[in-house]
C-alpha cells in the first residue's frame, strides 16, 4: 500500500515536472551519462562511440544503452515521461511498431499510428482510484484495529471454556457411555430376533430407531451448541442456513426464534421437543471430527457398528480454533465460522474461512468441496494475503480439488469474485478489513521522496 | 460412498493410460485384409490379352483377365509430364461404377505420347521418352516392368498380388433381375461366366462386425491389392500418419501400416496403427534414385513392407558382397484397399526434388500461409472467457514473449453449436478480437464438422432442410455421438454443401467474427465417439457413394470448404489459415496439419521429429505437435525442451488439456521464463527464413522441414536419421529431446561442408559426428556454410509488428569462400503475390563482392525495411568495405572483425531490403 501512495505523491509532482533536454528514450536519472557532443560511453563500460551513434537507429552497445529512443536493440528499454501520469520503462521493441503504449504517446514517433495523450485522464482516474483505496484503508484499518481487540477477548474466553470443556468431559463421556449402552444393548435383541424370527425384529426395529434417535439428537445438540455453554441459541443456528425453514437463501432470526419453538436458547430437555423441526434438514459440519462407520445392508437398514457419539466434537473444536493461525494480532479470527457466499450465473460459492469452500449449482445438484483449509501461502513478505484449501473432491482424471483465495483490503468482509483458471484449481478474491495495512504517514514520506 | 467411487474411477482411469487397442481393427480383424494378406507370393492368376490392346495418342489400354474366374479388368496406362507414369485398372464392366477419387488431383494430369517399341506375343516394350526408360508389359502372368536403361527400377505384380475383388451378386439372397438381364444381353460375356469357377463365399464378404457395430456391406468384396517390387532399395518412408520411425520397417511379423482417419485416444508410439490422417504416397530412396508411388484411393488401405536386406547384419550385408554372390537388396510393398480402383501414379524422379515436384503437379504444393501464422500460437482447452483471453494476452507482453495467435477450443461456444459463441463467457466476441487487432495479434476458433442435433440451432436446421447430411444405410440423417451430445454430419463431399459451408464464414453469417479470426477443423476424420472404431459407419452413405469408398477423404474436404469459407468472406483477397486434424493427399494445399492429441511425454516430444518429417515428404510441410504435449502435464524440463525443439518446427503451437494444470509460459518461475522466451525469440527472428522457405514449398513443392538425405541423397549416414533435419538446405537441427541430457551427437552432412553454430559462430568440418554439450539453454542448430539467411533481430510482439524492420544478413562461407541465398517480401497476408506483388532476390558472395540480384524482375513491390547488418561467418579481415547502390553511389562502412571466431559484422549498410546493391570486401 505504502508505494501506491508514493506514487500519488509522485504524480502530483510529475503534473508540473518541465520536459529536460536529453536524448528520446532517456530518464531523468541517466539523463547526466549522455552529454550532448561528447563521445557515449555504453553504460556496462563496454565500448565508447561518437555521441551522433546514439538512437542512430544502429545498435552499438551489448546493453542496448546507446538505442534508447529507438528499437535497434534487443534488449534496449524505453523511458515515458508520461507527464500527468506515472513515468514507465517499456521493452524498445515497442517503440514504433504501431500500438500506443505510452500514454505520452512518446513510443509511437515514427510509426504512423495515432495516439491519443492520455495521461492526465489516466492519472486522474488512478488519483481518484488510489484515493479511494487510502480511504478503505484507512477505515478497514480502523475495523482491523476493532477486530484484533475483539479476538484477544474472544480468545481468552475460548481458552477459558476450553478448561471449563475438559471439566465436563467427563461427565459427557460418562453419559455417551450410558448412551453407547442402550444402543449396545438395543443391538443386541436387533441381531437376537433378526437370527431368531423376523416378525419379532420388526417390532424391535421400532424400539431401536428410537434410541439411536436420542443419540443422534444428542450429537447434533452438542454440535450446534458452538459456544458449548448447554444451550442452542439463535446466533449458533444461523451458523447452519441449511435449517432454513423457507430455503429462500437467507435464515433469518426470527425463522431461527420459529426453530427453537419462539425463544432464543433451549436447552437438552427443550431441544427434544423442537428435534423434529431440525432433524430432517441438518447438516454436520463436522462429521470428519466423529468416528461413524456405517455398513448398508440389502435392506437397507442402517447398523451402527460404531458410534462414538460426538461428545468429544466442540472440545476438539475449542481446542482447533484455539491452535489456528488467525494472523499476527488474530485479526483473522472473526472470520472463523462464518461463511460467504457469491453467487454466479451457474454457481453459489461458499468460502467458509479456516473450514472450506464449496460450490453448489444454483438450479439443484449436489455440493462439491472445493478444497478444505490448508495453510496461508502468500509470498513471504504478505503471507497473509493468500488463502489454500486444499484436498477437495477429487476431479476426473485430475487432481482433487483446490481453492485459492487472494485477500485484499476492503470494509466489507465479501467475495468479489471466482474463477477456475486450470480444471478443479479455483481462484477467489476475498475482500476484508483484517488484511488492511496501517496508511503510511504522508507527511514524512512526502519529505523523503520528494527528490524522486 | 462417494470418495471410494471415485478412487476407484481414477485407479481404473489410470489403468487405461495408453490407446486401448481393442478399439481399433487390426488386419486380422479388418475382413478385406484379412482376405488379401492370406493370398502369398506366387504365380498371378492375371493375363494380359495383348490383342486387346489399344494405343492413343494419350494413351494404352488393355484388358486384363484372371485365369480363375474370368472376369476381365481394363488396365490403363499414361505417360503424364514430369517423368511420372499412371497406371489405372479397373473392372472391364463392373456391376455399378466403382469410386474414383475426385477433387485430389489439382487437373487432369496433361499426357505425353508413348510408343510401342517391340511387341511380341509375351509383351510390349514402351517407350516412356525419358533417358531410355521404357514400361515392359508382360503377358503371362500379368507384370509391368519399367525400366531404364538395364536397370528394373520398380516392377508391379512382379510377386503376383494383384487382386481385383469383382463386383458380384450375392449368392444367398434374391438376384436383381435387371443384371442377370444384362449379362444374359452380353454373349461375349456369357460364354465365361459360365466359365467362371465357384467363388467361394468367405466371413465377412457381405457383412463384418467388430465391438457389437454391424457393417452391412450391401456391395459384397470389393477390394483391390497390387505389389510392387523395388530393386536396389532399402529405405522407403512416408505413407503418414503413423507414430513410427521415419524409415519405414518391414511389416513381416506384424500389422501392415494402416491408413484409415481415426481419432485415436491416446495414442502409443512406434506401431503401424492408423492415426487422424492419410497420405497413400510412399517415397523410395537409394544412393542412386529416389522414386515415389501414389496410390489414389480413398478407402481404408493396410500397406506391407518387406524386404530381402532386413535383418541382415552389417556384417551379413558385407559378406554378401565380399563373396559376390549377393541378390541385389530390393524392398517389396503391397497396398490393400477395400474398395474403389486402382489408380496410381508412378513417380520415377531420379532425385528427391525431382520426385516432390512430381508429385506437385498432381495434387498441388503446399499452401502459401500468412506470414504471422509462422509466428507462435497460444493454445488450451480452453481460455475460458474473454476475461482470460484478456489476461494471457496480457502476459505475454508482461513477460515480453512474442505471440501472434491465442487459440479457442470447444468450450467458447454455445453448447457446442459451432459458428455460436456462449452467451456467457463470450458475450462481446467483437469487442475481445478488437483487443488482439489493437496488440496486432489474432485469434482461431475451432469449427468441427459434427452438428448439434437442436431444432433451434440455426446450421442444423439449414443443412437438414437442404438435405446435406450425410445418411444412414436406411436413407435418414446420420447420427452419432460426438461432443454437442447427439450430432449429425455434413456430406462434404458435396460440392453444393462445401459452398454453403463457405457461405457460412461470412461475416455477417457467422457473428461476432472479424478479419483476425481464423478456424481450427478439429475431429474431422470424422470422429463418432459411439461409431466403429470412433468413426462412421461404412455403410452410411455419401449420394451414390458409400462412406467406406470415401472414408479418407472426408477430412480433406471439411478443411477444403472452411479455407474456401476464409478466403470468401475477404472477397478472394486474404490468404486463408485453417488447421486440421484429418488430412489425404492433396491437403498441402489447404492448411495446416498437427499430430493431434498426443502426450506430455519425452517420447512424444522425439516422435514429433518423424511424424513431421514424414509429413514433408508427402507435400505437407505445414506441421507442427502440440508444444508440451495435449494429455497430461509435462515436467517443467520438457515443457522448456519443447519450445525449443518446436521453435525449429513449422508450426509452432501450445496446446494443453483441459484437465490439465495450466502452462502459460510464465508459470514456471523466472528461469524457465527466460528459456522459452528466447525459444520463442529465436522463432521471431527466423520468421523471414521460415516464410521465404514456405514460398519455396508453395512454388516448387519442396519440404520446408526435411531428412537430411533430401539435401545428401548419396550419403548412407542420413538415410534413416530422425532425431536432426534441415530447415531448407541450409539449416541442420538437432533439438535435445532427452530427458537430463549433458549433450547430443549430431552428424554434419558433407564431406566438403562446413557448419557454423548459430549461437556460437563455431566452425564445424561436414561428414562428422559431433558431440555437443548442452546446458538448458541450448538449441544446437548449424548453418550451412555456402548460404545466406536473412533474419529480422528485432524481435517485437507479434510478427505483423516486425513487418517494417530492418534484416540482418547472416553469410557464412563455404571452403570456397562462397555463398548464396534469397530474400522474398510481400506483404505477408493477401494474395497479391499471384499478381506478382513481391520482392524476390537472390544474394550471392562470390570473389569477395556480396551481391543482391532480382530474381523476378517482372514482380513488383514496395517495402520499407532495409539492410541494417551483415555478419559474414568464416571471413578474413578486410581492408575496407564499400556499398555500391544502384544510383551508382558509393560509400565505405563500418565494421567489427572478431578474429577469434573470424567473424566480420559490416555496420549498417542501410541500403532497402528491396534494391539492387553489391558490397566489395577488399
Amino acid at each position: 500500500m505504502s508505494c501506491q501512495f508514493l506514487l500519488l505523491l509522485l504524480l502530483s509532482v510529475g503534473v508540473s515536472a518541465v520536459e529536460v533536454q536529453r536524448p528520446r528514450g532517456v530518464p531523468l536519472s541517466k539523463r547526466q551519462f549522455y552529454e550532448e557532443g561528447k563521445p557515449f560511453t555504453c553504460l556496462d563500460g563496454s565500448r565508447t562511440i561518437p555521441f551522433d551513434r546514439v538512437n542512430d537507429d544502429y545498435c552499438d552497445c551489448q546493453d542496448g544503452s546507446d538505442e534508447p529512443g529507438t528499437a535497434a536493440c534487443p534488449n534496449g528499454s524505453f523511458h515515458c515521461t508520461n507527464a500527468g501520469f506515472r513515468p514507465t520503462f517499456i521493452p524498445s521493441s515497442r517503440i514504433n511498431d504501431g500500438i500506443c503504449d505510452c500514454c505520452d504517446t512518446t513510443d509511437e514517433y515514427n510509426s504512423g499510428a495515432t495516439c491519443q495523450n492520455t495521461c492526465r485522464e489516466l492519472g486522474r482516474k488512478e488519483r481518484e482510484s488510489l484515493q479511494k483505496m487510502a480511504e478503505i484503508a484507512k477505515e478497514g484499518f480502523l475495523l482491523k484495529q476493532q477486530l484484533i481487540h475483539e479476538a484477544n477477548r474472544g480468545l481468552e474466553d475460548k481458552k477459558a471454556k476450553l478448561g471449563d470443556v475438559q471439566g465436563s468431559k467427563k461427565d459427557l463421556e460418562a453419559k455417551v457411555e450410558a448412551l453407547r449402552t442402550v444402543k449396545e444393548a438395543a443391538e443386541q435383541p436387533e441381531r437376537e430376533a433378526k437370527e431368531r424370527h423376523l416378525k419379532a425384529w420388526e417390532d424391535q426395529k421400532a424400539l431401536i430407531q428410537k434410541e439411536k434417535e436420542s443419540a443422534r439428537m444428542a450429537e447434533v445438540f452438542l454440535e450446534l451448541d458452538d459456544d458449548a455453554d448447554g444451550f442452542v441459541s439463535v446466533p449458533e443456528l444461523l451458523s447452519h442456513s441449511e435449517l432454513d425453514p423457507d430455503a429462500d437463501g437467507s435464515f433469518t432470526e426470527a425463522e431461527a426464534q420459529g426453530l427453537l419453538g419462539g425463544v432464543d436458547k433451549v436447552d437438552t430437555a427443550a431441544f427434544e421437543s423442537i428435534w423434529s423441526n431440525v432433524k430432517e434438514k441438518y447438516m454436520s459440519e463436522v462429521r470428519h471430527y466423529t468416528s461413524f462407520f456405517f455398513l448398508i445392508n440389502s435392506k437397507f437398514h442402517v447398523k451402527f457398528i460404531l458410534f462414538n457419539f460426538g461428545f468429544g466434537i466442540c472440545f476438539r473444536n475449542l481446542e482447533k480454533e484455539i491452535s489456528f493461525d488467525f494472523g499476527p494480532s488474530s485479526e483473522f479470527a472473526y472470520l472463523y465460522s462464518q461463511c460467504y457466499e457469491l453467487t454466479t450465473s451457474e454457481y453459489i460459492y461458499r468460502l467458509c474461512p479456516f473450514n472450506r469452500v464449496t460450490q453448489k449449482p444454483k438450479f439443484g445438484g449436489s455440493e462439491t468441496n472445493l478444497g478444505s483449509w490448508g495453510k496461508w501461502a502468500g509470498p513471504e513478505d504478505s503471507i497473509y494475503s493468500v488463502m489454500k484449501y486444499e484436498h477437495g473432491t477429487g476431479c476426473w482424471q485430475g487432481p482433487s480439488r483446490s481453492t485459492t483465495v487472494k485477500l485484499t483490503c476492503g470494509k466489507e468482509t465479501v467475495v468479489t469474485s471466482t474463477s477456475e483458471p486450470s480444471r478443479c484449481e479455483y481462484l477467489m478474491e476475498f475482500t476484508c478489513p483484517a488484511i488492511c495495512q496501517e496508511p503510511p504517514n504522508l507527511e514524512i514520506s512526502s519529505h523523503e521522496h520528494q527528490e524522486l | 460412498m462417494a470418495p471410494l467411487l471415485v478412487l476407484g474411477l481414477a485407479l481404473c482411469l489410470s489403468g487405461t493410460w495408453a490407446v486401448d487397442k481393442g478399439n481399433f481393427k487390426t488386419c486380422e480383424q479388418s475382413a478385406f485384409c484379412k482376405r488379401q494378406r492370406a493370398l502369398k507370393p506366387g504365380e498371378s492368376p492375371y493375363r494380359a490379352l495383348l490383342e486387346t490392346m489399344e494405343l492413343t495418342n494419350t494413351r494404352l489400354t488393355l484388358q486384363l483377365i484372371n485365369d480363375n474366374n474370368k472376369v476381365r479388368l481394363l488396365l490403363e496406362l499414361y505417360r503424364l509430364q514430369g517423368n511420372i507414369t499412371r497406371v489405372k485398372i479397373n473392372e472391364l464392366k463392373p456391376l455399378k461404377p466403382r469410386y474414383e477419387v475426385p477433387d485430389v488431383l489439382i487437373r487432369e494430369p496433361t499426357t505425353e505420347p508413348l510408343s510401342v517399341l517391340s511387341q511380341d506375343e509375351n509383351g510390349v516394350v514402351l517407350s516412356l521418352g525419358v533417358e531410355s526408360q521404357r514400361v515392359i508389359i508382360s503377358a503371362r502372368p500379368f507384370r509391368l516392368d519399367i525400366m531404364e536403361g538395364s536397370d528394373v527400377l520398380m516392377s508391379l505384380n512382379s510377386r503376383g498380388l494383384l487382386a481385383f475383388e469383382h463386383l458380384r451378386m450375392r449368392k444367398d439372397t434374391q438376384a436383381d433381375p435387371e443384371a442377370e438381364k444384362k449379362e444374359e444381353a452380353d454373349p461375349a460375356n456369357q460364354a465365361e461366366t459360365t466359365k467362371e469357377e465357384e467363388e467361394k463365399v468367405e466371413d465377412g464378404m457381405w457383412e463384418e462386425t467388430f465391438k457389437s457395430h454391424t457393417d452391412s456391406k450391401p456391395n459384397g468384396p470389393s477390394a483391390v491389392s497390387l505389389d510392387f517390387s523395388l530393386p536396389g532399395v532399402e529405405h522407403v518412408y512416408g505413407i503418414p500418419e503413423h507414430a513410427d520411425t521415419l524409415r519405414l520397417k518391414t511389416t513381416d511379423n506384424g500389422d501392415p501400416y494402416r491408413l484409415y482417419n481415426l481419432d485415436v485416444f491416446q495414442y502409443e508410439l512406434y506401431n503401424p496403427m492408423a492415426l487422424y490422417g492419410s497420405v497413400p504416397v510412399m517415397v523410395a530412396h537409394s544412393a542412386q534414385r529416389t522414386t515415389g508411388i501414389f496410390w489414389l484411393n480413398a478407402a481404408e488401405t493396410w500397406v506391407d513392407i518387406s524386404s530381402n536386406t532386413a535383418g541382415k547384419t552389417v556384417f551379413g550385408k558385407m559378406l554378401d558382397y565380399v563373396q559376390g554372390s549377393s541378390e541385389t537388396p530390393q524392398t517389396d510393398v503391397r497396398w490393400i484397399s477395400e474398395s474403389g480402383i486402382i489408380d496410381i501414379f508412378i513417380m520415377l524422379g531420379p532425385t528427391p526434388k525431382d520426385v516432390f515436384s512430381q508429385y506437385a503437379s498432381l495434387t498441388g504444393t503446399q499452401s502459401f500461409p500468412p506470414l504471422a501464422s509462422l509466428g507462435y500460437h497460444q493454445c488450451r482447452w480452453n481460455y475460458n472467457d474473454q476475461e482470460d483471453v484478456k489476461s494471457v494476452d496480457a502476459g505475454f507482453d508482461e513477460h515480453d514473449i512474442p505471440y501472434d495467435f491465442i487459440w479457442l477450443d470447444i468450450e467458447h461456444t454455445d453448447g457446442k453449436r459451432y459458428f455460436t459463441w456462449d452467451p456467457h463467457k463470450f458475450a462481446t466476441p467483437k469487442e475481445m478480437l478488437q483487443g488482439l487487432m489493437d496488440k496486432k495479434r489474432k485469434m482461431v476458433a475451432i469449427v468441427d464438422p459434427h452438428i448439434k442435433v437442436d431444432g433451434n440451432y440455426k446450421i442444423h436446421n439449414e443443412i437438414r432442410s437442404r438435405g446435406f447430411y450425410v445418411k444412414n444405410k436406411d436413407g435418414g440423417d446420420y447420427e452419432g455421438w460426438c461432443w454437442p451430445g447427439s450430432a449429425s454430419y455434413p456430406d462434404f463431399t458435396r460440392a453444393d454443401m462445401r459452398a454453403w459451408w463457405a457461405s457460412m464464414f461470412a461475416y455477417d453469417q457467422y457473428e461476432g467474427t472479424m478479419e483476425n479470426l481464423y478456424t481450427w477443423n478439429d475431429m474431422n476424420e470424422p470422429s463418432v465417439f459411439n461409431g466403429p472404431e470412433v468413426t462412421m459407419h461404412k455403410d452410411a452413405t455419401h449420394g451414390a457413394w458409400e462412406h467406406r469408398d470415401i472414408h479418407n477423404l472426408y477430412g480433406l474436404y471439411v478443411q477444403m470448404a472452411t479455407a474456401e469459407g476464409l478466403i470468401q468472406r475477404s472477397g478472394g483477397v486474404e490468404r486463408p489459415f485453417v488447421l486440421t486434424r484429418a488430412f489425404f493427399a492433396g491437403s498441402q494445399r489447404l492448411g495446416a496439419v498437427w499430430t493431434g492429441d498426443n502426450a506430455a511425454e519425452w517420447g512424444h516430444l522425439k516422435i514429433s521429429i518423424p511424424m513431421c518429417l514424414s509429413m514433408g515428404l508427402v507435400g505437407i510441410s505445414f506441421c507442427g505437435a502440440d508444444i508440451g504435449g495435449f494429455f497430461k502435464s509435462p515436467s517443467t524440463e520438457l515443457l522448456v525442451r519443447w519450445y525449443q525443439a518446436g521453435a525449429y518446427q513449422p508450426f509452432y503451437r501450445a496446446h494443453a488439456h483441459v484437465d490439465t494444470p495450466r502452462r502459460e509460459p510464465w508459470l514456471f518461475g523466472p528461469e524457465n521464463t527466460a528459456l522459452i522466451r528466447e525459444a520463442v525469440r529465436q522463432r521471431y527472428t527466423l520468421l523471414p527464413y521460415w516464410y521465404q522457405l514456405f514460398y519455396r514449398a508453395h512454388v516448387t513443392g519442396e519440404p520446408v522441414m526435411r531428412p537430411l538425405w533430401v539435401e545428401y541423397p548419396q550419403d548412407l549416414a542420413t538415410f534413416a536419421l530422425e532425431d536432426e533435419y534441415l530447415i531448407g538446405r541450409d539449416l541442420l537441427v538437432h533439438p535435445v529431446v532427452e530427458e537430463g541430457a549433458r549433450g547430443v551427437t549430431a552428424y554434419l552432412p558433407g564431406k566438403d561442408e562446413v557448419w557454423f553454430d548459430v549461437h556460437t559462430f563455431q566452425k564445424h568440418n561436414g561428414a562428422q559426428n559431433l558431440y555437443i554439450p548442452v546446458t538448458m539453454s541450448s538449441i544446437p542448430v548449424f548453418q550451412r556454410g555456402g548460404s545466406i539467411i536473412p533474419r529480422k533481430l528485432r524481435v517485437r510482439r507479434s510478427s505483423t509488428c516486425m513487418e517494417h524492420d530492418p534484416y540482418t544478413l547472416y553469410v557464412a562461407l563455404n571452403l570456397q569462400r562462397t555463398a548464396d541465398g534469397e530474400l522474398y517480401i510481400d506483404d505477408g497476408h493477401t494474395f497479391n503475390y499471384e499478381k506478382k506483388e513481391f520482392i524476390y532476390r537472390k544474394l550471392t558472395f562470390a570473389n569477395k563482392v556480396l551481391s543482391s540480384v532480382n530474381l523476378a524482375p517482372d514482380a513488383k513491390f514496395t517495402t520499407d525495411s532495409w539492410i541494417e547488418r551483415i555478419i559474414v561467418l568464416g571471413a578474413s579481415k578486410p581492408s575496407k568495405v564499400t556499398l555500391k547502390t544502384a544510383d551508382g553511389q558509393e560509400k565505405q562502412l563500418e565494421f567489427d572483425f572478431d578474429a577469434s571466431m573470424s567473424v566480420l559484422t559490416v555496420r549498417k549498410p542501410g541500403m532497402n531490403a528491396g534494391a539492387d546493391w553489391t558490397m566489395t570486401f577488399q
